[in-house]
């Protein structure tokens, strides 16, 4: 399928959009001495709160997942939006913002400490974004709009 | 080429806005903290070195606080222990097992326990043994000796220290007969029962040479350390009322405690529970439920206020107050007991320009916590610190018209186990903090105050430092809780003569 030329236009802002938004969630963590995920990992709920919970009950996995989740926001921020190694950050994208729906998921009679600043019930924002991120990776931009298009220039 | 480099913009811009956002963020946090001068330094913790001499202790009492305090110091019952592990495989939250198997050794050896109910002191003496922290598992060899009276285990030879956690009417005379004998003495709170015996356990201790510490465990808490450092640094200007509250509202709250199965005239020694009481006869429901007569308790004045007056004298060194009023009733639990469940009593403190007020209600559990409230500013005191800045402040008023300050937000949080100074405070740790989701943590590890409380009384026995709740304070303490009691009863106000050390 060949795509116009707004709608390329329009994903690759959607891919820069969310790419922002990771780089900066990371770089705010790293910038903060003292943030750390073990609040959020505690107030977990739904089926996998006893993963979760466990991550938080050892200082040294723990400092691990902290380290992951910074780096990680920062690389996948950097690759979307540089559209480097981009379908890779896509994944690894999905794969985090699933952690992190499925840590509190917004069914029913689930309550948690962390304010919402909306009102969701299964769909929250994070749902959204893995999906954009979704509908990304099967509509790539970063072959032709990004760093993609030298590394996979050869096989083209 | 130049579509493979559209992101060059988009990166440059991300970055210039990052760099605006920290520069503002920067100067926030430099302008309100300039401000308020505090270092946000939290005490430093050292655990008790392998090569210091092992405290051997006596134990007295082994109910609920008893227990409690023996856990604290490293010494749990198999029975609990296998509990806690139990509910902690099923929820992770439960912060107890991990808690007790991380908490360092103290270095002590609990050799000698004395209860008065059969089954208590037994449990006592399977505690003192399970020095390797084990659960229904664990084979339990050198049982501490049991004493059937208080004072044959004060004279014990290997006995250096007590734990007192008796009910309040045997503080007093425990502590003076401990201090007598050159033990070290830890007591529960109130200090004392009675207005007289008050000077007395002051002249036993301070006419020794022992390390007291009376079980104010609170403390050792960062809050109120940190609170203390905010108030000595002016940051809410001159305070002239504090409010603090009890706030339970069921019946163990309300001291209405399990009655166990094995008690009975043959099992507990009735005449030595008596002790200076006036004589009842045996009674299951008085034996357990003690704080609820005025015979062997001080009610809600000594076991709940004394907490909230101790904590205010930490941060502001009050001292005994002037005068006192206190009015409440039996409102709920009209179940024979007579001591109030609901109680309002109001210190004046005029040679510092406040007021102290406090009120109790076992009957509802609406968090009405504890409030500083100053000219420029007040200080909401729970689990975290939290510093607001009043829009009517004379000393913020600039900052607050420039948009620096804003009133309704904090200007200053300190949540234990957070290491933070966070003038831009976080939302979610606030959210966190006060549903109980953080824990007391010092270097790293997570901490319950008694523990530190007794640590820091071992301390002192061992190197001679000093204990933050000594005998001067524990004069204090149980002197304005007196007032406190004298006023309710009576029915009058209560004013204290500072020349003559007495109340009028």
């Amino acid at each position: 399928m060949v795509l116009s030329s707004s709608q390329k236009f329009w994903l690759v802002v959607l891919r820069m959009a969310i790419g922002w938004h990771f780089l900066y969630e990371g770089i705010a963590k790293l910038a903060n001495p003292n943030w750390s995920s073990v609040g959020y990992l505690l107030d977990s709920e739904g089926f996998l709160k006893g993963f979760f919970n466990n991550l938080a009950s050892n200082s040294s996995v723990l400092s691990v997942v902290d380290q992951l989740n910074i780096w990680g926001l920062i690389l996948i921020g950097l690759f979307l939006i540089t559209g480097f190694l981009c379908q890779y950050a896509m994944v690894a994208g999905i794969s985090l913002l699933s952690l992190y729906y499925l840590s509190h998921p917004p069914f029913i009679g689930m309550r948690f400490a962390m304010p919402s600043e909306g009102s969701y019930l299964i769909v929250n924002k994070v749902f959204i974004e893995m999906i954009a991120m979704v509908v990304l990776f099967v509509f790539p931009t970063n072959r032709e709009l990004g760093l993609d298009r030298f590394i996979f220039r050869s096989k083209k | 080429m130049l579509k493979s480099m559209v992101w060059v913009p988009v990166l440059g811009g991300f970055a210039l806005s990052y760099a605006g956002k920290r520069s503002h963020d920067k100067n926030l946090i430099r302008n309100i903290q300039d401000d308020l001068g505090l270092t946000g330094e939290i005490p430093e913790y050292k655990p008790v070195s392998r090569d210091e001499k092992t405290i051997r202790l006596g134990l007295i009492g082994f109910g609920i606080r008893g227990k409690q305090l023996a856990e604290s110091a490293g010494f749990v019952h198999p029975e609990t222990l296998s509990k806690w592990k139990e509910s902690y495989q099923k929820n992770k939250e439960e912060k107890l097992y991990p808690t007790i198997m991380g908490q360092d050794s103290l270095n002590v050896e609990i050799t000698g326990v004395c209860d008065i109910f059969d089954t208590y002191a037994v449990m006592a003496q399977e505690a003192g043994a399970n020095i390797h922290r084990e659960g229904l598992e664990a084979k339990l060899t050198n049982l501490p000796k049991r004493y059937k009276t208080y004072q044959e285990l004060i004279h014990a030879g290997d006995v250096d220290a007590v734990i007192i956690a008796t009910p309040d009417h045997w503080h007093g005379p425990m502590a003076i007969e401990a201090a007598r004998a050159g033990k070290h003495v830890y007591v529960e709170k109130p200090l004392t029962w009675s207005v007289a015996e008050t000077y007395e356990v002051r002249k036993a201790v301070k006419e020794s040479n022992i390390a007291f510490q009376l079980g104010h465990q609170g403390r050792q808490s960062e809050t109120y350390i940190k609170a203390r450092e905010v108030i000595q640094k002016n940051v809410i200007g001159k305070v002239s009322l504090i409010q603090v509250s009890t706030n339970r509202n069921d019946p163990n709250g309300a001291w209405v405690y399990e009655i166990h199965k094995d008690a009975n005239p043959q099992t507990i020694d009735w005449q030595q529970f008596i002790g200076q009481a006036p004589f009842h006869p045996f009674s299951l429901e008085r034996f357990f439920r003690w704080r609820c007569w005025w015979d062997y308790s001080t009610g809600l004045s000594g076991d709940l206020l004394t907490h909230e007056y101790d904590a205010m004298n930490q941060v502001f060194d009050l001292g005994i107050p002037h005068s006192a009023v206190s009015s409440g009733g039996i409102y709920f639990f009209q179940d024979g007991r007579n001591v109030p469940d609901v109680l309002q009593t109001v210190f004046e403190f005029p040679d510092r320009a406040l007021t102290l007020m406090y009120s109790a209600t076992l009957a509802s559990n609406k968090e009405r916590g504890r409030m500083i409230m100053g000219h420029d500013g007040y200080i909401d005191l729970g689990k975290s610190l939290t510093v607001y800045a009043d829009s009517a402040s004379t000393r913020y008023k600039e900052k607050i018209e420039n948009g620096i300050i804003d009133p309704a937000l904090p200007v200053y949080t300190y949540t234990p186990g957070i290491k933070s100074l966070d003038a831009v405070t976080s939302a979610t740790s606030q959210y966190f903090a006060g549903r109980g989701l953080m824990y007391t943590y010092r270097s790293g590890k997570i901490m319950n105050t008694t523990h530190l409380h007794i640590k820091e009384w071992l301390d002192a026995i061992r190197h001679g430092t000093p204990t933050s709740c000594n005998i001067d304070r524990a004069f204090e303490e149980a002197m304005t809780a007196h007032m406190g009691t004298v006023a309710y009863r009576e029915n009058r106000k209560t004013y204290w003569d500072k020349d003559q050390e007495i109340i009028i």
